[in-house]
């Protein structure tokens, strides 16, 4: 089997948020970057997994600029046989997922694997244009893939319970909690990644339809404020005046 | 320039340009440092408990994990089934996996002390045979040196090894201590005086020989999930192809073996440290007390602030001294000695810089872990919280692998004995000295840079130690040994020497990348290093001086000594909070 997992970096969980040119642009200063969880956890190792059982090979693809390689390394080290890195400005979800789509249709792959969402910007929404652009099924919010021959059996929790959905490959899914167990790259894994085949390839023609304005951090919490038991109508008044709530 | 030999720091320069600073890790180190640090986050930080009960079968089997991720073979040479890395790079691993409480000791303890002396003392057999199961952890290996009646004094042990009528076998008889995994090892690297020998010969012993009792587990203080049993040998049968080295080299192969321990030390306690400074930011920036976190107070903005300033320091002295050792290692290499004879040049050369890190990596992290508990207050005290055990499992680094104490004494011994082989030249910058206080002193500077009052300060730390040490040398000549009291004042002004010039050093480097805008906190945490620095080496100083000095003498010693402590005044209270600042802007420790 020919598999594909879509790698994006993201900044690590303890990094602190902040923002540069009025609010526009997020601060990287001294920001730590990982690969981003779903990916790695969850899309990633569940790749290999199959890969270990079913053979073929696990290729990672991830649009962005050079500063995205020590994490495509690591994901190599993880396991990865070889990796893509589009050359390209990962500017919105339909740029990243036009630049996947574009190389997938001279390469074809038969399961493209993505993280459910990225930890920063919790989009959610590459796999299904990837899948769209290239006019496969997309199963989203997967925690379990099996594959039987053509086809593949997966699981998706919603609310109050499991859905299990079935497609032909080739598809597209995201992944979820529960698709695969971490793993941490060992010695062997971190040695070879130095020298598996990481192809930089250009960036093709791709829309950027949206735009970010401005960023905000949340408001700090403010402090508990005590009302007296004998005084709901304060209670009221507050809920209704200053938190506006009610 | 050429890199300064063992101890010439003390009378040479080194160059900011020639020192490996921990900012230089490339991809791979950084890649098996977040390894390390996922594997105790994983299977250790949340198994804590358990491990400290000492459950059955838990430790070996967080060794297996580990060797399954090859974290037990990574300096380990590949012919041997490991996977070759360079000092650094394993001290690197070394100090991630420190801040693993016991789970680190049995680690150290199996890759050191218990895999080393038979990879670098072993024969081709025996390094065969043992080497590539050590490094899988297929095999676990302890190390058995100390005996009840042979402690610091580890060449008076008892334990005897004799040859067996047919010539087959040593028989060894003896009882060893504070054994360290011997409740799971199944390799015993034991040390025993053949006959009536008078140095002790090394054996590596299989626990499936027979003739090996274990006492139950010793209850301590801290590193409760330490297995640490007492060992009995009776006519404990070991093939003669097992003895380690030569008859009667276990004395020496002891003492490379714990050269290399000392430093390993340091960088275990490095990583602790880091660990412990991280619980305390957390705390500091969520307790809440009269309605502002703690860590908005001045007096708790100093504990973070000297936490990490001590711990920057070891690092900057940790690394400089790694780099040191594998620059030797691959001079010795390129010379046509094999590897593991080049490491052990290569380690012996610097062993006064790995005393020096072995004392002041376990005292930094003593503090470190005593004002975690502090910035916890009772939640610090609790065994609930996470920084008890912290600070019980740090108090052993300051005893095991020599105490600190016998290190102090090794420091001065160890440079005056190679100032008498010829190796260091300490008379002539000594006599020199001697000169200069003479001299008016020279108010002239050519400097002013952010660091050059420090740079200047640290040319006079050196001449107030040649002065101290050299006149104690030549007044008490072969007494000296018996003052100990000066040797430890000595040897703390030359930790505190080495310590302040690595953080110089790694300061300035850094600048020089970056400019000096990108590291004020490393500016502030070196000028508060060696501010304080002055103060301690001019009150070791007076202290060494006074107990041996008389009149005149007296006077213009301790003239010289004020002279060669003066620093310009600093804000310190600024500095360190400007430190502290950084630490909870980011919440962790980020230098």
């Amino acid at each position: 089997m020919k598999l594909l997992v879509c790698i994006s970096k993201a900044p690590d969980t303890t990094s602190k948020i902040s923002f540069t040119e009025n609010n526009t642009k997020f601060n990287e200063a001294g920001v730590q970057y990982i690969i981003n969880p779903y990916d790695e956890w969850y899309a990633l190792v569940r790749a290999l997994e199959l890969k270990e059982t079913l053979g073929g090979t696990v290729t990672t693809i991830t649009v962005g600029k050079a500063d995205n390689e020590p994490t495509i390394r690591k994901a190599l080290a993880i396991g990865a046989d070889d990796a893509v890195r589009i050359d390209a400005e990962a500017s919105d979800a339909l740029a990243v997922a036009k630049q996947i789509a574009d190389y997938v249709k001279n390469n074809s792959y038969d399961i493209i694997f993505c993280g459910k969402e990225t930890i920063d910007y919790n989009g959610s929404q590459v796999g299904g244009m990837i899948a769209e652009l290239l006019d496969l099924s997309y199963v989203s919010l997967a925690s379990k893939l099996e594959v039987n021959g053509n086809t593949a059996t997966l699981e998706r929790d919603i609310q109050g319970g499991k859905e299990v959905v079935e497609t032909n490959i080739p598809f597209v899914v995201s992944c979820a909690k529960g698709m695969a167990e971490a793993r941490i790259p060992n010695m062997r894994g971190i040695m070879a990644a130095r020298t598996k085949p990481l192809q930089v390839l250009p960036g093709s023609e791709a829309p950027k339809l949206t735009e970010i304005v401005a960023y905000s951090l949340l408001p700090e919490k403010a402090g508990c404020k005590f009302i007296d038991a004998e005084n709901p109508g304060e209670l009221f008044q507050l809920l209704h005046n200053e938190a506006k709530v009610i | 320039m050429k890199a300064l030999k063992g101890g010439e720091f003390l009378i040479k320069k080194t160059l900011p340009e020639q020192v490996f600073i921990p900012e230089e890790f490339d991809e791979e180190q950084k890649m098996i440092a977040e390894t390390c640090q996922s594997f105790l986050e994983q299977e250790v930080f949340p198994n804590l408990d358990r491990i400290d009960a000492l459950e059955e079968g838990l430790m070996p089997s967080l060794l297996d994990k580990a060797g399954e991720l090859g974290l037990l073979g990574i300096s380990i040479p590949e012919e041997y089934g490991g996977f070759g890395k360079d000092f650094i790079t394993g001290m690197l691993a070394n100090e991630k996996l420190g801040a693993g409480h016991s789970f680190a000791v049995a680690q150290a303890a199996h890759n050191g002390i218990g895999t080393l002396p038979i990879l670098y003392f072993g024969n081709e057999e025996q390094k065969k045979k043992y080497i590539p199961k050590l490094a899988s952890g297929a095999l676990k290996a302890s190390y058995c040196l100390t005996e009840p009646g042979a402690g610091s004094d580890a060449n008076s042990g008892k334990t005897k090894a004799t040859l067996s009528s047919d010539g087959k076998h040593w028989i060894l008889n003896g009882q060893k201590m504070w054994i360290t995994n011997a409740g799971f090892a199944d390799i015993f690297t034991v040390f025993a005086k053949i006959d009536n020998d008078e140095n002790l010969s090394a054996f590596i012993v299989e626990k499936s020989y027979g003739g090996i009792e274990l006492n139950p587990e010793e209850k301590k203080m801290g590193i409760k999930g330490s297995s640490t049993r007492q060992v009995f040998f009776t006519n404990c049968q070991i093939p003669v192809e097992n003895l380690l080295g030569q008859r009667q080299e276990g004395f020496k192969i002891a003492l490379y073996i714990l050269n290399i321990g000392r430093i390993k030390l340091a960088g275990a306690a490095l990583g602790g440290a880091k660990e412990a400074i991280n619980q305390s930011i957390k705390y500091a920036v969520e307790r809440e007390q009269f309605g502002r976190i703690i860590g908005k107070y001045g007096a708790i903005k100093y504990k973070l602030a000297e936490q990490a300033i001590r711990t920057f320091a070891l690092d900057s002295a940790l690394y400089r001294c790694s780099s040191s050792v594998q620059n030797a290692i691959k001079e010795e290499i390129e010379n046509g000695k094999n590897k593991q004879e080049a490491s052990l040049t290569g380690i012996k050369e610097y062993a006064v810089e790995a005393a020096i890190l072995k004392i002041f990596g376990s005292e930094v992290l003593d503090y470190v872990v005593d004002e975690a508990v502090q910035i916890y207050g009772g939640m610090g005290y609790s065994a609930e919280g996470p920084v008890e055990r912290a600070y019980r499992d740090s108090r052993i680094n300051r005893i095991f692998e020599g105490t600190n104490e016998i290190n102090r004494m090794l420091i001065v011994d160890m440079l005056l004995k190679k100032a008498m082989k010829g190796e260091l030249d300490l008379l002539t910058p000594a006599m020199a000295v001697t000169k200069e206080l003479m001299s008016i002193p020279d108010f002239s500077s050519t400097e002013n840079t952010t660091l050059s009052e420090e740079k200047k300060v640290l040319a006079n730390f050196k001449k107030a130690i040649l002065m101290t040490a050299g006149a104690a040398a030549q007044k008490l000549m072969a007494n000296l040994a018996k003052e100990q009291e000066i040797i430890m004042n000595i040897s703390d002004m030359i930790i505190d020497l080495y310590v302040s010039e690595s953080v110089l050093l790694r300061t300035e480097k850094l600048i020089a990348k970056n400019g000096e805008q990108a590291y004020q906190e490393q500016i502030a945490i070196a000028k508060v290093f060696i501010y304080d620095a002055a103060d301690r080496i001019a009150k070791a100083g007076k202290d060494a001086i006074n107990s041996f000095a008389e009149g005149d003498e007296q006077r213009m010693m301790l003239m010289g000594l004020k002279r060669f402590t003066k620093i310009n005044s600093i804000n310190a209270k600024e500095y360190r909070r400007s430190i502290s600042d950084k630490l909870m802007q980011n919440t962790k420790f980020c230098f």
